[in-house]
């Protein structure tokens, strides 16, 4: 193990973080906001713990391995989540504690926007920035996991993304190096940003909440700078763009990739988790609707938009609302919530299982089933006319039922906090799956519920971002002997 | 005429021994000394051994005055470079080569003058394939051979007992399918060509020879078979090249089960193709058969490239319960054994293969040459030149033709039209003449009907 190596980059890492939370200041010096100190004083520590962690080792000269990949992903997400609760744990001291401070930052930072804060409406400006700010960055850093580290990593059957697999998309092949994908996707990642931004102030938002919104909205996080959430603008027009960026962002960026460089947008439709993507959020949408308009809890207009918004929100798992949907009678709100769990495609900012792997599970029972009425036929696993190898799909099981473990094991612990059934089920479902806003009591927000809970609940959106395994790796005793 | 062969192997070995029996010159190269002399020892060819694409061993060949070179060794890349070779060394007018890989197809005019300079392709499997599948189009027929891009096509049918054929006179044939314009083309009873006049009463176990326009041959076949119901499910035996583009061919229409030993080639074939059940195990294991549907399947069809284990997979299959059974048959003698037995259709692979070849032998302008009966027999599609003053044939009626004997024209194809013969039509220029040469040695007198006497100049 190249100890030293890991905390080179961590070091690195973090000083690059700390630069970060000097962005609110303009926001703070011309809102004429009194968190400046708060920043500046985080900035400060951050810097210097990450100068700490740089200085010693800063002259090593052993190279990163693969098998640090998974410890330097780890820390990374746990020291930036824990630093990034700095700022908000130093601004509002009186108001927040540090483990709410702290599930903020991780929630942010994973995407999840799940959220202990309430009367975000007359919070400070540089605060509300940061918050969105959080997720921003939170999904960037996703991207590049997701799309560059993950495949190489090879978790959780992501090899299948692998830059030499002949994957679904054949030029998954971004660019050779990770530095030359991660500029290429920042690109893209910059580019959706800005022009979301850009629809949401035509749509009528005004020029801060239209930019902090984009960044909760590409990232799929969920952050609002309102307690309403979108509720908030009440308007068609916002509501819209918000679905297209979220479906969007909910596509696997390599793919975003391959489209523009190749200036062929059809490549979209050739993509068989893309095709399983949109159809599934047909499916779910379409049912939704139906239901809310037949059974009169809606009128049709408002079914159809509410509907399709909140469907689209949960399936994503961005987490905005509209309305409350989780009061929605009957099986709705299960199904919409349950929509979370296949997720967004992989490779997206989104989170879940991963319409990917739900796919792959499926075609796997099918073949099951044909398997059955041909004992002696040989059948390969397709996603579309590629095969996908075997080992691929050991380790799509393998990740499913560690996710299902996972899931119990929390879901167990956090009913022994004292929450209910359905308030614990949902958390953990929120938080793993990336989605943010649960069911039962945390269907608004997550404050209430004891510190213990919020500390379970920060380890299963790490757990859910990181994909278990790159956690789960580094607790065997076989990942510190080799 | 000097004819170089490349590669001894089956497609080149059964060229050679075609080819030779018609006073062809025959050079056959090959690296193989045994297998070499297995050939000369059997035929009158000359024989070099050496690799096939070394400048050398083609001059030792002849290559300097040879008129055609036919690359058939089973090497793409050599078959590609002895072409070449020939051609930049040699300056060798027909260049004839074997290329099984797609790959290199898929750029329009790669193979020409300028890059690779080979006359013509041939890819033996390919042809076999789509052999096969106008065979399946065609329930009941035991050939079925395309003329003209496939505007006039030949079904050979057998006569069955208590079948529609059985004891009828070929003029009653006609009362039979009034409103579809065929004609029997050529019969062959015990082996021996028969040819066939309007009071000739078929038998059983005659092979009939009906030649229609594409959209006739379904009202033929069916008329004639009852009404054979199309296949839907079938079984091959074999993913090798031939199983799997057939499979490739009909597994949108068909449902296609696929059997082959080999479990790496399974993995292969399964990932390579999309709806065809690609099963592991043995063809003559009745276990695998039965529990597969054997008995409901509609056609099997045994494409390995073992002779006998595709004979008795074929046979088991038939005894479970399948409606038909093809079988490909490398040997020319296994043929006739089989044929007619419990195997339905005997398909022999060279056969189809030189058909292909043969086109570019012959001296007139031959558009198309189908070997039947394993080669006893021809047809040819050959297009008439010239005037009435120049040609043989051009401003002819077909009865004032004088025809070498065994040798009759079934039909014209006009453009786009589909003329059955009747005696009172007449030739034009561009015609293709679809004829059939029941004696081989007739061959090149029929080649001098179509050449064009010098006035034409």
């Amino acid at each position: 193990m190249h100890f030293s190596a890991v905390l080179r980059i961590s070091g690195l890492l973090l000083m690059l973080f700390s630069m970060t939370m000097l962005t609110p200041l303009p926001f703070a010096w011309y809102y004429g906001e009194d968190s400046l100190v708060a920043f500046i004083l985080a900035f400060g520590l951050t810097l210097s713990a990450g100068l700490l962690a740089w200085l010693p080792v800063a002259r090593s000269g052993q190279e990163l391995r693969i098998r640090e990949g998974f410890l330097v992903t780890a820390v990374f997400y746990i020291s930036l989540g824990l630093f990034g609760a700095l700022p908000l744990w130093l601004e509002t001291g009186a108001w927040l504690s540090f483990t709410d401070a702290a599930f903020e930052s991780f929630s942010g930072l994973t995407t999840t926007g799940a959220t202990v804060a309430t009367g975000l409406d007359d919070l400070p400006r540089s605060v509300l920035i940061y918050r969105q700010q959080l997720q921003w960055l939170g999904g960037m850093g996703i991207i590049i996991l997701a799309v560059a580290i993950l495949p190489m990593l090879g978790v959780g059957g992501m090899q299948l993304y692998r830059t030499e697999m002949p994957g679904p998309v054949k030029d998954t092949k971004l660019t050779p190096r990770i530095a030359e994908t991660a500029k290429a996707l920042w690109y893209i990642y910059l580019t959706l940003t800005i022009a979301c931004a850009l629809a949401y102030w035509l749509a009528g938002m005004g020029p801060f909440d239209a930019l902090a919104h984009s960044f909760s909205t590409v990232s799929i996080g969920g952050y609002s700078t309102y307690d309403a959430s979108m509720g908030h603008f009440d308007s068609v027009g916002v509501e819209a763009v918000a679905v297209v960026f979220m479906i969007l962002c909910g596509i696997n960026f390599g793919l975003h990739f391959a489209v523009w460089n190749r200036r062929a947008p059809w490549l979209y439709l050739r993509d068989m988790e893309v095709k399983g993507y949109l159809a599934m959020l047909l499916g779910v949408g379409g049912l939704t609707v139906m239901m809310l308009g037949m059974n009169g809890v809606l009128a049709w207009p408002e079914a159809i938009r509410d509907g399709v918004f909140q469907t689209v929100s949960i399936a994503t798992t961005s987490g905005f609302t509209t309305t409350e949907f989780s009061a929605w009678p009957g099986v709705l709100p299960f199904l919409v919530f349950f929509a979370a769990f296949t997720g967004a495609c992989a490779g997206s900012t989104g989170g879940g299982l991963k319409v990917v792997r739900v796919l792959l599970i499926i075609l796997q029972g099918l073949r099951e089933v044909r398997r059955l009425i041909h004992p002696h036929s040989v059948i390969p696993v397709k996603l579309g006319s590629a095969v996908v190898p075997d080992r691929v799909v050991d380790a799509i099981w393998g990740f499913f039922s560690a996710w299902v473990v996972a899931f119990m094991l929390m879901l167990v612990a956090l009913l022994a906090t004292g929450l209910d059934f359905l308030t614990a089920f949902s958390a953990i479902g929120a938080c793993l799956t990336n989605l943010g806003p649960g069911l039962g009591e945390v269907s608004a927000h997550y404050g209430d519920i004891p510190d213990v809970a919020k500390w379970i609940l920060c380890l299963a959106m790490l757990l859910g971002r990181l994909e278990i395994f790159t956690l789960l790796v580094l607790i065997t005793p076989t990942f510190w002997r080799g | 005429m000097k004819i170089i062969i490349l590669g001894g192997g089956k497609v080149g070995g059964t060229l050679a021994e075609e080819l030779s029996s018609e006073k062809f010159d025959i050079t056959l190269v090959d690296s193989d000394a045994d297998r070499l002399h297995g050939l000369r020892e059997r035929l009158d060819i000359q024989t070099v051994e050496g690799h096939a694409s070394h400048p050398d061993v083609l001059r030792r060949a002849g290559a300097e005055d040879a008129d055609i070179l036919v690359a058939v060794t089973s090497s793409d890349e050599v078959n590609m470079v002895a072409c070449q070779v020939s051609f930049s060394m040699f300056r060798t007018p027909t260049k004839i080569a074997r290329i099984r890989a797609n790959a290199y197809s898929t750029r329009a005019g790669f193979f020409s003058r300028e890059h690779m300079p080979i006359d013509v392709l041939i890819h033996p499997e390919q042809v076999v394939t789509d052999h096969i599948e106008r065979l399946l189009q065609h329930p009941g027929a035991l050939q079925v051979l395309d003329f003209a891009q496939g505007r006039m096509q030949l079904v050979a049918v057998k006569v069955y007992p208590n079948g529609p054929l059985a004891g009828q006179a070929i003029s009653a044939l006609r009362e039979q399918l009034p409103k579809v314009d065929t004609r029997v083309a050529a019969i062959f009873r015990r082996d021996r060509p028969i040819m066939p006049q309007g009071d000739t009463v078929l038998e059983v176990d005659d092979e009939v020879f009906f030649l229609a326009g594409r959209r006739d041959i379904g009202a033929v076949m069916s008329e004639l078979r009852g009404h054979e119901k199309p296949y839907k499910r079938i079984m091959i035996a074999g993913g090798g090249n031939i199983g799997e583009r057939l499979a490739r061919t009909l597994e949108r229409r068909l449902n296609v089960k696929l059997i082959e030993f080999d479990a790496a080639r399974c993995q292969v074939l399964s990932g390579a193709l999309d709806r065809t059940v690609v099963l592991h195990g043995d063809a003559t294991d009745s276990d695998l058969l039965l529990e597969e549907n054997i008995e409901n399947t509609d056609i099997f069809c045994a494409l390995t490239n073992d002779d006998e284990a595709n004979i008795m997979s074929s046979m088991l299959a038939k005894r479970l319960g399948a409606r038909k059974v093809l079988t490909l048959i490398g040997k020319p003698a296994y043929v006739d054994l089989v044929q007619g037995g419990l195997i339905d259709v005997a398909i022999s692979p060279q056969q189809a293969t030189i058909s292909e070849l043969l086109v570019h032998v012959r001296k007139a302008d031959i558009a198309r040459i189908h070997s039947l009966r394993r080669g006893a027999a021809e047809a040819i599609e050959a297009v008439a030149h010239g005037d009435a003053r120049s040609s043989q044939m051009v401003g002819r009626t077909l009865d004032e033709i004088v025809l070498p004997t065994g040798t009759t024209i079934g039909g014209i194809v006009r453009g786009e039209e589909v003329l059955i013969a009747h005696d009172h039509l007449v030739v034009q220029s561009n015609d293709h003449l679809i004829m059939f040469v029941t004696d081989k040695r007739r061959i090149p007198e029929v080649e001098r009907l179509f050449q064009v006497s010098v006035h034409f100049f």
